[in-house]
């Protein structure tokens, strides 16, 4: 955990410690600030975890409401955001295993699973092809798309690609290690690349050029 | 460079973070190996597809509730 460390030791304070620390003093409206900074990307998170929406409400007031009463708690020598994130996971599991009675699940199970690690569709895509989908038509796709994800690829992808966190900085705020963030992020590009193919093809003689017929073809 | 290295380095390249010397095999593997080059570029498009179209946003009037529901009950001491 030496570049956590490291990171945390540089001397430029992040905005989020003064806010901390004056709702340390008593001062709920820095919170305000702070909830309404954060709210919107621990919502998805939690959308990405439990894949319902009531479920995400809950998990996000859950998670403000248990930082809150935390706050003691938090080191200054991680980010808050991450300290949030990890509540806010830990949080959305809980409602998914609630949901999910004969299944356990985890964020750090070791996912063996080798599928979409190996590219299949090799065929190009169109310039610009989400151009061919209207805005309602391309978020369906990829929400059905990342929905098939495991849910520690869906929130390294999330933390990482969309919300732009560091290796380290996601792995801490998931308590994974490097390795396993680097792994899962990999796992999810390649795989979300691989199921996005079918949408966005080059058009070619058939309507649905599959991955065999594209490889054949190229 | 074989294509089953340049798959376990795409994250870095993608991400921007591979030596020089690294980079340059990269690029005359991708020079010779079109389906390298299209995982590549597909790889970075979809990162890019998700990024500028962000999945399950707040709409406001539900954000407004949220936040409105956890200040009130911060301010009672939760």
């Amino acid at each position: 955990m030496t570049t956590i460390q490291s990171i945390a030791g540089q001397d430029e304070q992040h905005p989020d410690v003064a806010l901390v620390e004056q709702v340390r003093a008593g001062d709920v409206s820095a919170y305000d600030t702070l909830v309404r900074k954060y709210e919107r990307q621990i919502f998805r998170i939690a959308q990405h975890i439990t894949q319902n929406r009531e479920d995400a409400e809950d998990v996000m007031q859950d998670a403000f409401l248990k930082a809150y009463t935390k706050l003691d708690q938090f080191q200054g020598n991680s980010k808050f955001y991450t300290w949030l994130v990890r509540i806010a996971v830990n949080e959305s599991l809980m409602r998914l295993r609630k949901r999910r009675t004969s299944k356990m699940v985890s964020i750090d199970e070791d996912l063996e699973t080798e599928e979409g690690s190996v590219p299949r569709d090799l065929a190009d895509w169109a310039p610009d092809p989400e151009q061919n989908y209207t805005q309602a038509e391309l978020g369906q796709i990829l929400e059905k798309t990342i929905k098939g994800l495991p849910p520690g690829f869906k929130v390294v992808f999330e933390l990482r690609d969309v919300q732009g966190l560091s290796t380290e900085d996601t792995a801490e705020a998931l308590g994974l290690s490097i390795p396993a963030v680097k792994s899962r992020l990999l796992r999810a590009r390649l795989q979300l690349r691989e199921r996005l193919s079918r949408y966005f093809h080059k058009k070619k003689g058939s309507r649905r050029a599959g991955p065999r017929v594209a490889r054949a073809e190229s | 460079m074989t294509c089953t290295e340049f798959i376990a380095l795409l994250d870095d390249i993608i991400d921007g973070s591979i030596a020089a010397e690294t980079r340059a095999e990269v690029e005359k593997h991708m020079h010779k190996c079109g389906h390298c080059e299209v995982v590549f570029n597909t790889t970075r498009k979809t990162i890019e597809i998700y990024r500028s179209h962000q999945l399950y946003d707040l709409p406001n009037d539900l954000r407004d509730r949220l936040h409105a529901a956890i200040m009130a009950r911060c301010k009672k001491g939760c």
